[in-house]
C-alpha cells in the first residue's frame, strides 16, 4: 500500500521534502479515522489530496495544522522531526491552513487581520505604520487590488481569501494547505487564485490542495495523493493522471454484502414529480420523478445541493420556482406542515441538530407527528401515543429500557430508528431520507436498510440522499447525481446506465466533462 | 476480537453510570428545589416561634400569589428559550386600566375583563415583535418594560387612581374557608398551566420549540404561533396579576409591580427550568415562588433589615443559576 513513497524518494532523492508525514494514525473513540497514513510534499509543488467524503483528508490536515494530535506517527519538516501540538506550533514550523470557512475578523482592517496575535510594537505601543507598510508589501506581491487599510468585511470572498494567504506569507509560511478554496469563487476569481498559487510555488512554497473538482486538479496539481477509508492508497504524478485512474483509486473498495435490497425491475406508477424546483442559489432548476415502491438514490459530493433539493420539496426552505406533484395533483407546499399533510416525510441528515428533541422522552419523540392528528380537542390522546410508540419499538427493534428514556440517552442507531419511527407513524406516501445511516453502527445500519426495503415493498416511494457510495449502490433502484447544484446524471441499470461507483464519481466530480473535452 | 469486545465493554461500563446520572437528574428536576424549600422552612421554624403557624402559612401563600401567577406565565416563555422582562409593566398598565374602568358607572362591571384583555394584547404585541420582526425577546421586552412603565404613568395621569368601592374587591380581600381568593386564583393558574403543558398538543409543542427549534419546524410545528401563544399567556397572566394587585389595594399607580419581573424569573429558574428552553415544570416554578416568599416572610420575622433581605435573595438567585449549570454539566 505504501510502495509509492519509496519511488517518490528515488525520483526526487536530490531534493529534501519540505514535509513528510509517516505512519499517521488517529482514532476517535476506538474508531480509526486514519490508519498508517503517509504523505510527502516537496517544495514548490502543488500537491492535491483527494478522496471521498470521510476518507480522512480533513483529519490528516487538522493533524498537520495542530487542531488534532496524531495517536501515532511522525512529522518531519525539511528532514527534521517536529512536534506539532497546537495551531501556534504549526504556524511556527511554517504550516498554514486556509479553511473553506474563512477565518477572518470582518470588523477589522486587512492589516489588523494579518498581524492579529503577532502585532509589531514600538515600545509599549503598536507600530501601525510598520505593520501597514509590511502588509501592503505582501498584498502587492500577491497582486491584490485592495489596500491594507480596507475593512475586511467589505471585501469579496475571494479577496478575503487573499487576506488569509497574505497572512500566511507574512508568517513566512512554507506549506499552505487550502481546503476547497474555490468553493465560493467565480470562474474569474478562481483563475486569479490559480495565478497566485503558481506564483507562490515559483517562490518555493508548497501547496497542499484539497478539492473534488477534477478540472482544478488537472489545471494545478503536480502530484496527487489519494486517501480512502482513512488509508493511504498511493500517489501519482501529473503525467500519470487520468480521471478513470483517480476515480478507481478513490472508490476501489470492496462492496459489503449487507444490503438487503433487491433492485426492482418492474416499472411502477409515478408518485412524486418535481418540476424545475430551485431556490435561486444552491439548487439550479431540477426535475425528476419518483415511482411507487422505488428507492431513488440522490448522490453527489458534500455541498452539491442534495440536501437543499429535499428541503425545497419539503417546504423547509422557500423556493423561487418549481412545482411538486403528488399522485397527479399539484401540491401547494409553503411549510413542512403542508408537506406532512400531503403525506411527505423528511428525515434530516443531522438527527441531533434537526431531528430529535434530546431532552424529551422517547415516547414523545416517536409520537410527535401524530399528536395533532390523534388529539381530541387539543388534548393529547396518550393511549394512541403509547400504542404508536410501543409498536414502533417492536417493529424497529429500538433498544430502550422504557419509553420514558430521553432521546439523548440512546445510542446513535437507536436515535436514528426513533426518528424513522416518528416519520413512519404518519404513514408517508413519500419518504425522504437524508444520510439515513450516518454515525450509526453496522448492526443498526443493516436494520435501517431492512426497514427501507420493507417500506419500498409496501409501495412507499423513497428518496435517499447519501454520501456513502456503497449505500447508494446497494440500496438504490435508480440514482440521480448532483454536482454544484445541478442534476448532472441519472443511472439506471435497466436503461443501460449501470449504477457503479465509477459512474457516480465521474458525474459527481465532473470527470466526464474532462474526458469529453 | 478485541475490537468487537470493546464496545460491549463500554456499554456495560456506561449503563450504571448513566442510570446514576439520570437519577441525579430526576432528583434535581422534580424534587430539586423541594428539599431546599423544606430546609429553609425548618430553619425559620427553629429561629422564629411565629413562623410555624397556620396564619403565617396563609400569609406566605398570599404574599406569594402574585409572583406565582407572573412566574407561571414566565415559565411558558422561558420554556421556549425566551424571556419576558415586561411583566411588571404590563401588570401596572392592566391594574391602572382596571381601576379606571371600574370607576365608569355604566361599564364598571367590565373592569376585570378589560384589564385581562389589556394584558393579553400587550403580551401579543411582545410576541408579534419577536416572531414577525425577528427581534430577540430580551430586547423586545426590555423595550416594552420601559415603554409600558411610562404608559402606566400616563394612563394613571401620574397619580394614584383609587376606587374605594371597587367592584372586584373580593378577589384581593375575601376568603373561601381559610384560603384567600388570591391564593386560590394563583393555585388555579398553576393547575391549568400544568394541564396545558402536560396534556395538550400545544404544551408538547412548547417544549419542542424550546428544545430544538429547527427540528420543531421540520416536524411541521408552526413555531411562530407557539411563540405568540406563550407571550400572550405571559401578558394575560400579568394582566391577572394586575387585577389581583388593584383589588387588594383598591387602587393602582404607575409604579405598581416595579421589579416584579426579577422575582418571577428567579422563581422560574429556582424551579429548575432551563434558561435555554425545553426543560422545566410548572410545579418547580411553584416551589421556586414559594422559596422566595418564605425568604421574604422569614427574614422579616427575624427582623432582618430590608437591605440584608435583598442581599440574601440575590444570593439565592445566583445559587439557582449554579444549580442550573450543574444540572446541565451532569447531563453532558
Amino acid at each position: 500500500m505504501t510502495t509509492n513513497i519509496e519511488t517518490d524518494f528515488d525520483k526526487k532523492s536530490t531534493v529534501i521534502p519540505v514535509l513528510e508525514m509517516r505512519g499517521i494514525t488517529k482514532r476517535f473513540h476506538g474508531v480509526s479515522a486514519l490508519e498508517n497514513v503517509a504523505l510527502t510534499i516537496y517544495p514548490g509543488e502543488v500537491h492535491a489530496l483527494m478522496g471521498e467524503n470521510g476518507a480522512g483528508k480533513s483529519t490528516l490536515m487538522k493533524i498537520l495544522a495542530g487542531a488534532y494530535i496524531a495517536d501515532e506517527g511522525e512529522i518531519r519538516i525539511n528532514g527534521k522531526p517536529v512536534k506539532i501540538t497546537d495551531p501556534a506550533s504549526a504556524r511556527q514550523t511554517g504550516i498554514n491552513l486556509i479553511y473553506q470557512e474563512l477565518n477572518v475578523a470582518p470588523n477589522l482592517t486587512v492589516t489588523e487581520n494579518m498581524f492579529m496575535g503577532s502585532e509589531l510594537r514600538r515600545g509599549q505601543f503598536l507600530d501601525r505604520q510598520a505593520m501597514q507598510a509590511e502588509a501592503q508589501k505582501v498584498l502587492d506581491s500577491l497582486g491584490a487590488t485592495f489596500g491594507a487599510n480596507t475593512i475586511v468585511g467589505s471585501l469579496a470572498i475571494a479577496e478575503q481569501q487573499q487576506v488569509e494567504i497574505a497572512r500566511a506569507l507574512k508568517d513566512n509560511s512554507r506549506i499552505l494547505v487550502m481546503d476547497e478554496p474555490t468553493a465560493a469563487l467565480s470562474d474569474r476569481e478562481t483563475e486569479h487564485l490559480f495565478e497566485v498559487i503558481r506564483k507562490l510555488c515559483a517562490d518555493g512554497i508548497a501547496i497542499i490542495y484539497i478539492s473534488h473538482r477534477m478540472e482544478e486538479i488537472y489545471a494545478l496539481a503536480d502530484r496527487i495523493s489519494v486517501l480512502r477509508d482513512g488509508q493511504y492508497v498511493g500517489s501519482i504524478t501529473r503525467e500519470e493522471i487520468s480521471p478513470q485512474r483517480l476515480v478507481q483509486m478513490m472508490v476501489g473498495r470492496s462492496m459489503q454484502d449487507f444490503y438487503e435490497h433487491q433492485r426492482r425491475t418492474n416499472p411502477s406508477p409515478v408518485v412524486l414529480e418535481v418540476k424545475n424546483i430551485s431556490d435561486g442559489r444552491k439548487v439550479q432548476p431540477a426535475s425528476f420523478q419518483l415511482h411507487a415502491g422505488e428507492i431513488l438514490g440522490l448522490a453527489g459530493l458534500v455541498g452539491a445541493g442534495r440536501t437543499e433539493v429535499s428541503r425545497l420539496i419539503f417546504g423547509a426552505d422557500p423556493k423561487v420556482s418549481g412545482e411538486v406533484w403528488l399522485n397527479g395533483k399539484k401540491l401547494k407546499i409553503n411549510s413542512p406542515g403542508d408537506a406532512i399533510a400531503a403525506g411527505i416525510g423528511y428525515v434530516p441528515e443531522d438527527r441531533k441538530d434537526q431531528g430529535l428533541f434530546l431532552e424529551m422522552s422517547s415516547r414523545k419523540n416517536i409520537g410527535l407527528n401524530r399528536l395533532k392528528q390523534d388529539a381530541k380537542a387539543g388534548f393529547i390522546n396518550w393511549g394512541s401515543v403509547n400504542n404508536i410508540a410501543k409498536q414502533a419499538v417492536e417493529d424497529f427493534n429500538i433498544r430502550l429500557a422504557n419509553l420514558e428514556i430521553r432521546a439523548v440517552d440512546l445510542s446513535g442507531g437507536n436515535q436514528q430508528k426513533l426518528l424513522l419511527a416518528r416519520w413512519l407513524a404518519i404513514k408517508p406516501i413519500v419518504l425522504m431520507l437524508d444520510e439515513p445511516t450516518r454515525g450509526v453502527d453496522i448492526g443498526a445500519k443493516s436494520e435501517i436498510y431492512r426497514i427501507m426495503s420493507d417500506l419500498a415493498a409496501q409501495g412507499v416511494a423513497i428518496l435517499m440522499v447519501s454520501s456513502e457510495l456503497p449505500e447508494v449502490i446497494g440500496m438504490s433502484d435508480r440514482v440521480l447525481v448532483m454536482r454544484e447544484g445541478q442534476l448532472v446524471g441519472e443511472l439506471d441499470d435497466s436503461a443501460g446506465k449501470e449504477i457503479t461507483q465509477e459512474n457516480i464519481m465521474q458525474y459527481a466530480t465532473g470527470a466526464t466533462e474532462v474526458l469529453a473535452s | 476480537m478485541r475490537q468487537s469486545l470493546k464496545p460491549a465493554e463500554n456499554r456495560a461500563g456506561k449503563r450504571p453510570q448513566s442510570r446514576q446520572r439520570r437519577s441525579i437528574n430526576n432528583f434535581l428536576q422534580i424534587a430539586g428545589i423541594l428539599p431546599i424549600l423544606v430546609a429553609i422552612c425548618i430553619l425559620f421554624a427553629l429561629l422564629s416561634p411565629n413562623f410555624l403557624s397556620a396564619g403565617n402559612a396563609v400569609n406566605i401563600l398570599r404574599q406569594a400569589s402574585i409572583n406565582i401567577v407572573l412566574a407561571t406565565g414566565m415559565t411558558f416563555v422561558i420554556l421556549t428559550g425566551g424571556i419576558d422582562l415586561s411583566v411588571g409593566s404590563i401588570l401596572a398598565v392592566s391594574a391602572v386600566v382596571g381601576v379606571l374602568v371600574s370607576l365608569l358607572p355604566a361599564i364598571g362591571w367590565l373592569a376585570v375583563p378589560v384589564a385581562l384583555l389589556t394584558g393579553l394584547l400587550l403580551g401579543l404585541v411582545n410576541g408579534a415583535l419577536i416572531t414577525f420582526l425577528n427581534v430577540p425577546p430580551f430586547i423586545v421586552t426590555l423595550g416594552t418594560l420601559t415603554a409600558l412603565r411610562g404608559a402606566a404613568f400616563l394612563v394613571a395621569n401620574g397619580t394614584t387612581v383609587i376606587n374605594r368601592d371597587i367592584n372586584f374587591a373580593w378577589i384581593g380581600n375575601s376568603y373561601v374557608g381559610p384560603l384567600p381568593w388570591l391564593v386560590i386564583i394563583a393555585l388555579l393558574t398553576v393547575v391549568v398551566s400544568w394541564f396545558v403543558l402536560r396534556q395538550t398538543v400545544l404544551g408538547v409543542q412548547i417544549y419542542a420549540v424550546g428544545g430544538n427549534e429547527r427540528a420543531a419546524r421540520l416536524t411541521g410545528i408552526k413555531v411562530n404561533r407557539v411563540l405568540l401563544f406563550v407571550y400572550g399567556v405571559s401578558g394575560l397572566l400579568s394582566g391577572l396579576a394586575g387585577v389581583m394587585s388593584a383589588s387588594r389595594l383598591y387602587s393602582a399607580t404607575g409604579m405598581l409591580g416595579q421589579g416584579y419581573e426579577l422575582d418571577a424569573i428567579a422563581a422560574v429558574i429556582l424551579g429548575g427550568t432551563s434558561f435555554t428552553g425545553g426543560i422545566g415544570t410548572i410545579v418547580g416554578t411553584l416551589f421556586g415562588a414559594l422559596i422566595i416568599a418564605v425568604l421574604n416572610n422569614g427574614l422579616t420575622l427575624l427582623n432582618m433589615s430590608f437591605f440584608w433581605q435583598l442581599v440574601v435573595k440575590g444570593l439565592v438567585i445566583i445559587v439557582a443559576v449554579i444549580i442550573d449549570r450543574l444540572r446541565k454539566r451532569s447531563r453532558r
